[in-house]
């Protein structure tokens, strides 16, 4: 027998414990699904019980990610840990892998709160072991303990890469270098937007309070950084760059790159739900109006899958969505909820407005994509390059599905995760084209690889279905 | 827009392997097509290249799936070097397993069916008990009972296939005009006008191999091609070392290493979608041929819509109205894809098909309805 | 590469990484325990041979699998060290069941 939740909540970070608490709290019956092993969701990784000895490390805004952690333990809604979801299907069918078992439940209503991940940018080497993403490094930060042995190179743009050079000058790390490829022409691009941003004054004291503390410690910043490459047979053994006009070296071990992060949208496109490319975040979001709802009858989403906005956003928009949950379940009339979101509406649109100066300040350069060297590896899984991809869309792919028939490109295990952001920005540039008519891999099931005994081993009619 | 000599209206494996063929006879071509998130059954292919069992009703259709095998080695090693695309066929023969002894023994009948009325020269295919089975296919399952072997049978890379077939009709001169769903076809003295939403395309001929966007088509060309669609789920697994040297008509292990398990067959309408009961039905089932596939992480599972005449069988068919116009629609567009590119397009060419090819005609299924 | 910043003092399982035996915190990933004893490359690609190691960490590049316990194609970020385990690097696509 398939168990039944009034509520499914998918994601345990800022959005996902927000909305699981607030729904029980309201009286729902509330499930809330996470393949981590702990609440915090990336953002607030191992909060419960981070191996630092110093905390402090992480800064304040972590900690925060503590009591929404505990508000969440407390709140009655039902946890389940390790445990992914392999499958969604529009009757509100969970496939989940508990632990390694894979079963069904169903929702009466499902919270898609399935966060971010880091923009994967590609550039010559970037597969090479030594190569990670600055988030790699916070994670094994926040959940390890650990930190670079040896002089670490960051390079990239975005609040987290300055966040994680931070972190590690506290923790007494040598960084050797911070490459900033940050496009120097955004910031007059960004200025438009800053007034708006000023409200949210307090994020952007803490901007630059960061830069102020890399600088102190006398970190090499390098600005205006273009043409990175990760250089080394067996493993990265140096850093090669352009800056100023000239090519540049640095020996390195560990290269720790960062572009920015976008919605991670296989979930919410398995189900067809419309996306849009947003422009200024240079990624596709779904589409859903102000509570989250989408075009998927009783699925809405919230916090950065829904469009990034940051861990404080995440959380409200997290409120709201389940406030709508409890309306539509009807255990509170519109009326109360909308008495109830008021003040969480107010503090997520206050925090919104600094988004537009933030996404401007540290969107990645264009030519990132559009300048791509032909024998530079797109799809990490099957090793397709962007020439390679090029000549397909020469031979007449005009959209990544028939390239993916074309070449294979989305078709390992990451299914399109890491490669599918730049396919279709590459498609778009080399036919001329808006990203948004280029359109997206198709996300089919399993959101995640489920190996065949699992599969097997799932209760139903099979024979009868086939 | 100038005239060409023909159109040909898909660009699934069909009507790309239509286009193929008539350009390597210097017919200047048009392939007109559809977008990325067409309906599109060469893309959900599960890459058999098949003969057994194949035309249990229809001799004519046995024939021609023979004849298009046999074509195939030489078809496929062309297309390679013409387009530098490599379709990764081999043809080691294939094997039909069944887990139980009726199954089984309504395979040989079948196949003895087929056989009776076939006039092909050579061994057909042998019928095998599980231990002969294990022999050329290590690790076969315990529940495996038994099984038949077609030498004839191979297997291919169907998306390299439809993206070599396309290569191949560009770099012989043909047009390919992607993005351009069909809405009208209008007959016209002397030639056919195509009305697509990216403007009008005009020939003299007209090749409709749409798919099941045919059976929309066909009556504005006198044509009836009765097709609706089946959806099949297929699951692939992660690249996994070589293992499976054979296919079967249900798993089969991929020049690249990953496993294809199919397959289901459901009557949904156009729904493309994915159930759980297929996936846990078919990987059961591969289970029990194949116990080492046990751990393989499946990456990816996928409905494709089979384009199904009433019979199963391929309609190939002329206007009688309008006699520049074809259709072509089938559900074997790898297996046939050697004969609709080395012989189907020659007749096209020719502007007629064959006395043997009356049997195909969507006449028959009017015979049908008035008996 | 890394280096732990200070012994955490917490309950520690045994394991084996490419045959050598290691002692690691409980509860650690299997990527974050071999990275910190040398295993280099986690595995080679099936498609080139290139190698490669852990560059997510968050289970969404597939890039750090590994062999656990005889069993190929496990995302090391995302699996967790038990007592026992047998880590080994992947050579190119695993091998199917014996």
């Amino acid at each position: 027998m398939t168990a039944r939740h009034e509520l499914a909540v998918i994601g345990a970070g800022p959005a996902g414990l927000a909305a699981a608490a607030t729904a029980a709290e309201l009286g729902l019956k509330v499930a809330l699904f996470d393949d981590q092993p702990a609440p915090g969701g990336q953002i607030y990784r191992g909060v419960e019980r981070t191996p630092l000895a110093d905390p402090a490390v992480l800064g304040d805004d972590y900690r925060r990610g503590a009591d929404l952690a505990e508000a969440f333990r407390a709140s009655g809604a039902a946890y389940h840990p390790s445990c992914g979801v392999w499958l969604l299907t529009p009757e509100r069918e969970l496939g989940l892998l508990d632990n390694g078992q894979a079963r069904f439940v169903t929702a009466g209503r499902v919270i898609i709160a399935g966060g971010a991940m880091e923009r994967p940018v590609p550039f010559p080497g970037w597969t090479l072991p030594g190569v990670m993403t600055a988030g790699a490094g916070q994670i094994l930060l926040k959940s390890a303990g650990m930190v670079p042995g040896k002089g670490v190179v960051l390079a990239g743009t975005g609040p987290l890469l300055l966040l994680l050079a931070a972190q590690y000058l506290r923790a007494g790390v040598q960084i050797a270098a911070l490459l900033d490829m940050t496009p120097p022409s955004n910031a007059l691009r960004a200025l438009p937007h800053l007034p708006a941003a000023l409200s949210a004054f307090g994020t952007l004291a803490k901007g630059l309070a960061l830069k102020r503390e890399i600088h102190r410690a006398g970190v090499r910043v390098v600005k205006g950084v273009t043409s990175l490459r990760a250089l080394g047979e067996a493993r990265l053994e140096a850093v090669a760059y352009e800056a100023g006009g000239r090519e540049q070296r640095l020996d390195s071990e560990l290269l720790l790159v960062h572009f920015g992060v976008i919605p991670e949208s296989n979930t919410t496109r398995s189900l067809g739900i419309r996306h849009l490319w947003d422009s200024r975040q240079l990624c596709w979001r779904p589409v859903a109006d102000a509570w989250g709802n989408t075009g998927a009858e009783g699925f809405a989403v919230a916090g950065d899958g829904a469009g990034i906005g940051g861990a404080l956003a995440a959380e409200y928009a997290g409120r709201l969505a389940a406030l709508e949950a409890a309306r539509a379940l009807g255990r509170i009339d519109a009326a109360e909820r909308d008495r109830s979101a008021a003040p969480v509406r107010a503090a997520l649109a206050k925090e919104r407005r600094v988004r537009p100066f933030l996404d401007v300040l540290f969107q990645p350069a264009p030519e990132l994509i559009s300048q791509l060297a032909d024998d530079t590896v797109v799809c990490r899984c099957e090793e397709v390059t962007a020439g390679q991809i090029r000549e397909a869309v020469g031979q007449g792919c005009t959209g990544p599905n028939q390239l993916k028939s074309f070449t294979r490109c989305g078709m390992g295990p990451c299914q399109g995760r890491q490669c599918g952001t730049t396919v279709s920005q590459l498609i778009g540039h080399t036919l001329g084209r808006p990203v948004e008519e280029i359109g997206a891999y198709r996300i089919r099931p399993p959101l995640k690889p489920i190996g065949l005994t699992q599969l097997a081993a799932l209760d139903g009619e099979g024979e009868a279905a086939a | 827009m100038r005239g060409a000599d023909t159109l040909v209206i898909g660009g699934g494996l069909v009507g790309a392997a239509i286009a193929y063929g008539l350009a390597r006879r210097g017919v200047s071509t048009i392939l007109v097509d559809e977008g990325d998130m067409a309906f599109r059954a060469s893309r959900g292919n599960f890459g058999l290249v098949w003969v057994q069992g194949k035309g249990d009703g229809m001799p004519g259709y046995a024939a021609w799936t023979r004849l298009s095998a046999d074509l195939w080695p030489r078809f496929a090693e062309e297309l390679g070097e013409e387009t530098g695309i490599a379709t990764v066929y081999d043809k080691p023969g294939g094997f039909y397993l069944c887990r139980s002894e009726a199954e089984l023994a309504e395979q040989e009948t079948r196949l003895q069916r087929i056989r009776a009325k076939n006039t092909a020269p050579g061994p057909d295919y042998e019928v095998l008990d599980h231990q002969a089975l294990a022999e050329r296919l290590p690790g076969l399952g315990r529940a495996v009972v038994g099984g038949t072997y077609c030498p004839h049978d191979g297997h291919c890379n169907p998306l390299f296939l439809l993206r070599a077939l396309h290569v191949g009709h560009a770099a012989l001169g043909g047009r390919y005009l992607p993005n351009r769903r069909v809405a009208d076809i209008l007959p016209e003295a002397g030639g056919f006008t195509v009305v697509t939403d990216g403007g009008k395309v005009q020939g003299d001929r007209v090749v409709l191999a749409a798919g099941l966007g045919s059976a929309r088509l066909a009556p504005k060309l006198g044509l009836s091609v009765p097709v609706v669609p089946q959806r099949g789920q297929v699951l692939v697994t992660q690249r996994a070392e070589p293992r499976l040297a054979h296919p079967t008509v249900y798993v089969r292990q991929t020049g690249e290493g990953s496993f294809l398990l199919g397959d289901s067959h459901e009557d949904v309408g156009f729904d493309e979608g994915t159930t759980p009961e297929a996936m846990t039905f078919i990987a059961r089932r591969a289970l029990d041929f194949f116990p080492y596939l046990a751990e393989l992480p499946v990456v990816r599972v996928w409905g494709a819509l089979r384009v199904m005449t009433p019979d199963g069988f391929p309609v190939y068919d002329r206007s009688r109205e309008h006699s520049g116009a074809f259709s072509a629609a089938c559900h074997s567009g790898v297996t046939l894809a050697a004969a609709h590119a080395e012989r189907l397009a020659g007749f096209v060419a020719e502007g007629a098909l064959p006395a043997e090819f009356r049997g195909f005609s969507a006449d028959r299924f009017d015979v049908q309805e008035a008996a | 590469m890394f280096k732990k910043l200070h012994d955490d003092g917490a309950e520690r399982v045994t394991v084996t990484i490419d045959g050598r035996e290691a002692r690691v915190p409980a509860g650690e990933t299997v990527a974050a325990a071999a990275l910190i004893h040398g295993l280099q490359p986690f595995r080679t690609s099936a498609v080139s041979g290139a190698p490669r190691a852990p560059y997510c960490m968050m289970g969404v590049c597939f890039d750090c699998l590994v062999e656990i316990d005889g069993t190929p194609n496990r995302q090391a970020c995302q699996v967790r060290v038990a007592e026992g385990m047998a880590i080994r690097r992947q050579d190119g696509a695993g091998e199917t069941a014996p």
